[in-house]
């Protein structure tokens, strides 16, 4: 143990003035950009150490794109209001595979607190809203990192997409927030049935509902009456418009689009928040 | 000294006063923890029930006792992990119910479970931690670095020295009063020695109180300066090491002078009793996680 705190004895790995001093606390709004910036660190290493991830979750849209695109552009089957079916769908690609990252997100965290992470970080000056917010733009980062990958393949499949930094900084911001929304779908599920197992059914029959129950595939105008209500609700639907509108041009409603967006990740972040005490217990 | 605290907004949730001035009594005169008749219970099951309990500020406190007395519990509740339905507790004066925030300034927390997460290197776990307690950006790396000296995967780590990166990540912000819950549970006699070594080479310097529960008698009467006694959710014998020995001493009119374990089987009862079942599960759940990550 260092005895005089002001020697610099780098080799010692003893030496702990530093560890006198407590940090000073931040203050105020300062705090929920600090917790969501390292829940986002965090999220960026644990990838960075495990890539397999990346890849393996690259296969789905690609196939979706590669066949289902490629077969459905020949058919001409649905009204796409001019441009090629693969274009119509990669935005729907790229929001359904974001979205099944970030609706798997609770199983990450369910498996945090089986492993005592999740106590530890909840006794931090972080708190549960703010906790529940970081680990939310986490699983937008992860869906981020994902919707760039499907971007790349549907250029490469030769989908005409645009290319101008604001939009696709648009693009990241509807990723981001739709992400937002669906991990906390997923955190507010773990903190009610608190079993990796059960969120991992219930996930399992809520993807493709969803996925089907949106525009993803086809327009909003070849929907039977049923199904456009439960496309109106899904907010997936939104993400696909926005997406859409920004990486196509397409006409599309981005200032509702974000803001159904934007509402649906609050709501979605406070209900999380007040369900996360049930994993302390 | 006094932190100022945080707002708490989560939705249904009192929020925290905003002042760091505690209300229990001027700096260094509030009791590190103090719990006034502190009840916890788990539907029918009674895990803490009515605790009284004191840690004065600057001594290793263990809190022994039998499987399901209720340590683990009665340190959520300090910890503000788990709310405190009946009674009072306070960390330095400050609510552990109503000035979360400002407690969890004050703590470091190493619970009875192996939890490093195993996607991270030991850096990168401890790093964490800093950030979360707002350590500047300059200053991270450097008090990461004298935290810990290892650093891979923690998947790697064998559990000793999953207990020092616990330590680490406990330890990097400067806490006032570290909360350890079974440390050297699993742990190699070196590695239990090593985690006790490092405990107070840290306390030598900074002066921190410790809050600490075990099995191990050998360990309490070793390294803890009081211990108290819990049984059935309540302290049942409280006081030095020695002073609980001389007392059964005492009261069995033995001459030798018997060991802490002695006290121990005297207070707890030699066989199983019916609130013994609950803690397999975390003695379970920990083996799991060591056998897991190490
Ligand atoms: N999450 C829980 N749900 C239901 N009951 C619980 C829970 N946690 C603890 N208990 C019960 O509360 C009682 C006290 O448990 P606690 O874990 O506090 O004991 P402990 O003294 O820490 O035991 P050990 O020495 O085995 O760690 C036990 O009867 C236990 O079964
Ligand atoms: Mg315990």
């Amino acid at each position: 143990m260092s005895a005089a705190p002001a020697a610099p004895r780098t080799e010692s790995a003893d030496h702990t003035d530093l560890l006198l001093t407590p940090p000073v606390p931040r203050a105020g709004w300062r705090l929920l950009p600090a917790r969501v910036g390292a829940m986002c660190a965090v999220e960026l290493q644990k990838l960075r150490h495990d890539r397999t991830e990346l890849y393996t979750r690259a296969v789905q849209p690609a196939l979706w794109l590669l066949i289902f695109g490629q077969t459905f552009t020949r058919i001409r089957a649905i009204p796409t209001g001019g441009v090629p079916y693969i274009d119509f769908m990669a935005p729907g690609i790229i929001a359904q595979s974001a979205m099944f990252i970030a609706i798997f997100y609770g199983i990450q965290i369910i498996w945090e607190r089986d492993a005592g992470i999740l106590n530890k970080l909840l006794v931090t000056p972080t708190p549960r809203s703010a906790l529940i917010t970081g680990k939310a733009f986490a699983a937008g980062v992860k869906s981020l990192i994902q919707a760039v990958v499907v971007i790349v393949i549907a250029a490469i499949l030769g989908v005409a997409l645009t290319w101008n930094p604001l939009r696709l900084l648009g693009v990241a911001a509807a990723v981001v927030l739709a992400s937002a929304f669906f991990s906390c779908l997923s955190m507010t599920i773990a903190g009610i049935v608190i079993s990796r197992d059960r969120l991992m059914g219930i996930g399992q029959a809520i993807t493709m509902p969803l996925f089907f129950g949106s525009n993803a595939l086809y327009p909003v105008s070849v929907m039977p009456g049923w199904l456009q209500a439960v496309s109106k609700v899904n907010p997936l639907s939104y993400q696909v418009d926005a997406l859409r509108g920004l990486l196509l041009g397409t006409p599309s409603h981005l200032g509702a689009d974000f803001a159904v967006l934007a509402v649906a990740a609050a709501l979605g972040i406070a209900a999380a928040s007040s369900l996360l005490g049930r994993l302390a217990r | 000294m006094t932190q100022p605290e945080e707002q708490d907004p989560g939705p249904g949730r009192t929020t925290d006063e905003s002042t760091g001035v505690a209300d229990g009594g001027a700096e260094g005169v509030a009791d590190a923890v103090s719990c006034a008749s502190l009840s916890y219970a788990f539907g029918d099951t009674k895990a803490v029930d009515g605790l009284d309990l004191a840690v004065r500020e600057g001594e290793v406190f263990g809190l022994l006792g039998p499987n399901g007395a209720g340590k683990t519990t009665a340190i959520r509740c300090v910890t503000t992990l788990l709310p405190v339905p009946a009674g009072k507790v306070r960390v330095f004066g400050h609510d552990a119910a109503k000035e979360r925030m400002a407690v969890r300034r004050l703590l470091g927390y190493v619970p009875q479970q192996l939890s490093a997460d195993q996607g991270l290197t030991g850096r990168e776990n401890v790093a964490l931690f800093a950030r979360v307690f707002d350590v500047p950006r300059r200053e991270r790396a450097a008090r990461v670095a004298q935290a810990l000296a290892a650093d891979r995967l923690a998947g790697t780590y064998s559990g000793g020295m999953i207990r020092r990166l616990e330590l680490a990540q406990a330890l990097v912000s400067a806490p006032r009063l570290l909360i350890l819950d079974e440390p050297t549970i699993g742990l190699d006699p070196i590695a239990r020695t090593g985690v006790w070594e490092h405990i107070n080479a840290v306390r030598a310097v900074t002066g921190m109180t410790v809050l600490v529960t075990t099995h191990y008698m050998d360990e309490a009467d070793q390294y803890c300066d009081r211990v108290g006694l819990m049984h059935r959710g309540r302290i049942r014998a409280l006081g030095t090491p020695a002073e609980l020995r001389r007392g059964l001493a005492e009261h069995q009119g033995t001459d030798t002078l018997p060991t802490l374990e002695d006290v121990f089987r005297a207070i707890a009862g030699s066989g199983l009793d019916d609130t013994s079942g609950g803690g397999f599960r975390d003695v379970r759940s920990t083996r799991r996680t060591a056998h897991r990550v190490g």
